[in-house]
């Protein structure tokens, strides 16, 4: 009986919890991606940057803040920083839209067009980025560091596996639960999310039916520009703010949403997870689980891992190619351009 | 004076012509058929009236207002409804939502003008939570007529709306559209189904080559030897 | 002005520059970028095959140049006796079970048609299994040799061969590559396209960084073998001290020209005759029947021409110049170091090069990779300049000055966006535009 209670405590230490945590993260970015696929009909390769910037924005505004001596108790500082943090990555993302985007709107560009102007926009924010804060490493969470501690957890429980929950992955997960909450009500309730809805499904119907397209036009770079900041904000809370790892991570973001389904937004968030616990359950080295559950005598040599952790990032590509093999249109059957 | 009037429209989509000095009407409360031969200029006519294509000459007129210069969102407010051939409904979304939709520009309560519609088209009732997507041809007709008359328009205009279906549902939809008109809206209807739809017309224009051929009622032309010849297959 | 001396122009004024480097700066410096910008050059051009002749987004660029690095250790290093004695027959058994595996795997996908959605299975269970017996093989083989002397070698080695064959052969393993590449990815839209190479790019560098016993990682393979002298033997000839000795020049710094301009010499006749081909294809019936199928597909495909197949034969291709390109890259640096296969570095830059040079023009291209790569390297120092001009007025102790010039580096990133912005935005066919035939 132990030895169940421990594998179940080995695997959430070390492949549910990290899931839920890193799924959350993937499922944020890839939402603001299949947003502008779904209605402003592009690949969006800069929206890796938009994220870092976005956590740019409220590190700086978190510095000001802890300089000042403000906290908020055992959470990180950061939240409190956020908000302001979404404002100044909206206003980027509007500020583009009108000064790069929109002239090819008019043109009536193909989406190749858009998406290697989006890679002009992506150096363009990248370096400055770079410029404005450094290509170092910034770390800036501060509150208690842990929800639960391995030792906390081993003596409460009385296992020999622990299980450490950081309190920055209790905020993620809540935060995204949050976040996606709020937007499927907006999508699914309001005038204005269905409006949105129909000018991703038909864009031709929904002008006829008297939907504005500038008007669906600004809100999805607001979407996107909230879901960039937040995603960007709490990654770098989870991990550390280092500038160059959002272009890594564009490729498991575009994985999760073109494996749920592009376009769509239920798509975006089981694609996010489906991608986070794959790379985990893939890499992960069994040797303990099977110590565990098997007798002794059949106790592992080896690490019994799939692939070699180091390929964590590349089982998303992994995974990405073989649904664009087998299903292009994802689980939840998006849209193809 | 015909409460629309599309009179002598002469235009195309740019390039070539297609449309030569056409006229087409309707009343209030009646429906009017356009028919005639593939690349007559049937559904180039009914975008014209909408406003999808800017004529070179001739004009549009609604309740004598002329309405020629006003892009076809404009028009739509000025009462038109326009249901087009392809890719009518939202196919993602519900019907209800299908029709909230084509509300979208009232801001005022519509839940009469959705009940109305339900009376009309009772299926839709029944399936409201279903995305439209999954309905059969003939019921996703239905929601995008219903869609349509969310605005409740003083014109409802219709292109091709029986391709593509099997012939029960085709009288249904026929059956539909005559209930609409007897509620005061003046029906314009594109049709490939040359015979039956004038059937159930008023009035009804056979165009040939972007222009005028025959105008008559629709009785007349089923009845006239030459139109019957040419066009209603004998 | 016609448009040949226009082009031309813009080539002299490129050299221009590269010398106004040798003047200001070094004439060592003006040389590492000189071969810089070639073997650059070489790569927009194979990027633009695909790109012009057919309009494919590869952005898998660095995936393909990384092979042609591969092919440069693989051809050039030395065997490391040791390691082979110890797995080296493993592995390659190892190896061959796996490209069993996947030409079992893929004939149970062609022969279970009959199955429809239900063949996904068969051909799974044979993938999975395929791919236990391989690690079961060859596990044990790549533990011992990476645990032979780590710090060294741990790892096979290669055949010793004289590495400009390896030019060839780099260009030969991204044929394959594309090949296989292709088959997955070519029939999807343009968008997907680029993701799908992106990630199969990234996977191949994976693969590279981690198969130390093959790659060494991120140990890195230094000291490959050179086509060219080294420094150090040239300045012992008799003939280059006397020449030196008359003109008065420095031995260390003409010995090292020396060398860089025998490499510009080899690039520069890889360049010539790839552009030779290159533009000979595009005048080509074959040619002109790419542009008609990439103008207008649909039109095309009801003519009966098979395009799929097209866009196969023109992605290898282009992708097999990248690949030489690669090993070139690799014979420049004596090393081959997979950590510095960069997506930014490599695939974007290279399009920022296709697109400014002029997408579907092949000179526009070679211009391109000139331009594009001068302004890269020349911005950072341009940059710090412009920057120390900008804060000289402030305070010399100031946080922001001290901040602003150490990051002025960065600026060259945002030059390029900017570059490729205003580009697309204002010139969108580029300095030299396809000529429309």
């Amino acid at each position: 009986m132990t030895d169940i209670l421990n594998t179940l405590a080995l695997i959430s230490n070390f492949i549910i919890v990290p899931g839920l945590a890193y799924g959350s993260q993937l499922a944020l970015g890839a939402l603001g991606i299949t947003m502008v696929y779904g209605i402003l009909r592009f690949s969006n390769f800069a929206h890796g940057e938009t994220m870092s910037f976005g956590a740019m924005a409220t590190i700086l505004i978190t510095w000001a803040l802890q300089a000042q001596g403000v906290s908020f108790g055992v959470l990180p500082t950061a939240l409190l920083a956020l908000p302001f943090g979404i404002l100044i990555t909206i206003a980027l993302c509007l500020f583009t839209d009108r000064l790069v985007y929109r002239y090819y709107r008019s043109q009536r560009a193909e989406p190749v067009t858009y998406l290697i102007v989006s890679v002009g926009v992506m150096f363009f924010l990248g370096g400055l980025i770079r410029f404005i804060i450094g290509p170092n490493d910034q770390i800036f969470s501060d509150g208690t560091r842990f929800i639960m501690k391995v030792r906390a957890f081993k003596e409460m429980t009385g296992l020999s596996e622990g299980l450490a929950i950081k309190t920055s992955q209790g905020v993620t997960i809540i935060t995204a639960i949050v976040i996606v909450t709020l937007l499927f009500w907006f999508l699914n309730r309001t005038r204005t999310g269905k409006s949105m809805r129909a000018y991703s499904d038909n864009e031709d119907l929904a002008l006829l039916s008297g939907i504005n397209p500038e008007r669906v036009v600004i809100i999805a770079w607001i979407i996107t520009g909230t879901l960039a900041a937040v995603a960007g904000t709490l990654y770098g809370l989870d991990k550390s703010y280092k500038p160059f790892i959002f272009l890594q991570l564009l490729l498991p973001m575009f994985a999760s949403a073109i494996v749920g389904g592009v376009g769509n937004p239920l798509g975006a968030i089981a694609g996010g997870f489906v991608i986070a616990f794959s790379a985990l359950i893939v890499t992960f080295a069994y040797k303990k689980v099977l110590a565990y559950l098997l007798p002794l005598s059949m106790a592992p040599e080896g690490l019994m891992q799939l692939l070699s952790t180091d390929y964590k990032f590349a089982v998303s590509f992994l995974i990405l190619v073989i649904v664009l093999l087998v299903k292009p249109t994802g689980i939840f059957s998006g849209k193809t351009l | 004076m015909s409460y629309l009037l599309g009179e002598s429209m002469t235009g195309g989509y740019g390039g070539a012509d297609i449309l030569h000095s056409c006229t087409i009407g309707v009343e209030k409360g009646q429906i009017a058929v356009v028919v005639g031969p593939n690349g007559a200029g049937k559904s180039t006519a009914m975008k014209a009236i909408f406003g999808m294509l800017s004529l070179r000459e001739g004009r549009v007129l609604m309740d004598g207002e002329d309405i020629s210069t006003l892009k076809p969102q404009d028009r739509v407010i000025k009462g038109m409804g326009f249901v087009p051939q392809n890719s009518n409904v939202f196919t993602s979304m519900t019907v209800e939502e299908n029709l909230e939709m084509g509300a979208f520009i009232r801001r005022d309560d519509f839940s009469d003008t959705m009940a109305q519609v339900f009376d009309l088209f009772p299926i839709l009732k029944e399936k409201r939570s279903q995305t439209a997507g999954e309905l059969s041809g003939g019921q996703r007709q239905q929601v995008a007529v219903g869609r349509a008359l969310m605005t409740q328009p003083k014109v409802l205009m219709l292109d091709e709306p029986t391709a593509g279906v099997s012939p029960i549902v085709m009288d249904e939809l026929f059956g539909r559209i005559i209930e609409v008109a007897q509620t005061g809206i003046a029906i314009l209807m594109v049709e490939q189904n040359a015979k039956h739809a004038l059937n159930i017309a008023h009035k009804g224009y056979v165009l040939v080559q972007g222009s005028n051929r025959y105008t008559d009622t629709g009785e007349a032309l089923i009845a006239n030897p030459d139109v019957r010849k040419s066009f209603l297959g004998g | 002005m016609s448009r040949t001396q226009k082009n031309s122009l813009l080539f002299l004024i490129m050299l221009a520059m590269v010398a106004g480097v040798g003047i200001v700066q070094s004439w060592n410096v003006a040389l590492t970028i000189f071969n810089l910008c070639l073997i650059s050059a070489i790569m927009s051009l194979g990027v633009n095959i695909q790109w012009g002749y057919a309009g494919l987004f590869n952005a898998g660029v660095m995936g393909f140049a990384a092979l042609g690095g591969l092919a440069a250790i693989i051809i050039s290093s030395s065997p490391v006796a040791a390691t082979w004695e110890a797995g080296g027959m493993r592995a390659i058994l190892g190896l061959l079970a796996g490209l069993f595996a996947i030409i079992i795997g893929i004939f149970t996908w062609k022969k279970t048609v009959t199955l429809e959605k239900k063949r996904y299975w068969p051909t799974m269970v044979v993938a999975v299994v395929g791919y236990a017996l391989m690690r079961l093989i060859i596990d044990p083989a790549i533990s011992t040799i990476e645990a032979i002397e780590p710090a060294k070698t741990g790892y096979l080695g290669g055949f010793n061969q004289p590495i400009l064959l390896s030019w060839l052969v780099g260009g030969i393993f991204a044929a394959a590559a594309a090949w296989v590449v292709g088959k997955i990815a070519l029939g999807l839209r343009s968008d997907y396209l680029a993701i799908a190479t992106l990630g199969i790019s990234e996977i191949i560098i994976y693969f590279l960084k981690n198969e130390d016993w093959l790659t060494r990682g991120v140990k890195n393979v230094t000291g490959l073998p050179r086509p060219v002298p080294y420094e150090i033997a040239l300045q012992q000839t008799a003939w280059l001290q006397s020449w030196t000795d008359n003109f008065g020049l420095s031995i260390i710094e003409t010995s090292s020209i020396l060398v860089k301009l025998s490499y510009a010499g080899l690039f520069a006749t890889v360049l010539v005759i790839i552009l030779w081909l290159s533009e000979t294809a595009l005048r080509s019936p074959w040619g002109r029947m790419m542009r008609a199928i990439r103008d207008n597909e649909v039109a095309a495909s009801a003519m009966g021409k098979n395009v799929t197949w097209r866009h196969l034969q023109v992605f290898v291709l282009g992708s097999a110049v990248i690949g030489m390109a690669g090993a070139m890259l690799t014979t420049l640096d004596g090393q081959f170091t997979p950590s510095s296969y960069q997506p930014l570095r490599f695939t974007f830059l290279i399009w920022v090069m296709v697109i400014v040079g002029g997408s579907g023009n092949n000179f526009g291209a070679v211009l391109g990779g000139f331009v594009i790569w001068f302004f890269w390297i020349e911005a950072e120092p341009i940059g710090l300049q412009l920057m120390d001009l900008i804060t000289s007025g402030m305070d010399e102790s100031s946080p922001l000055r001290a901040h602003l010039l150490e990051n002025a580096a960065h600026m060259r990133l945002m030059t390029m966006g900017l570059i490729l912005l205003l580009v697309l935005r204002f010139a969108p066919r580029g300095l030299i535009p396809e000529k429309k035939r």
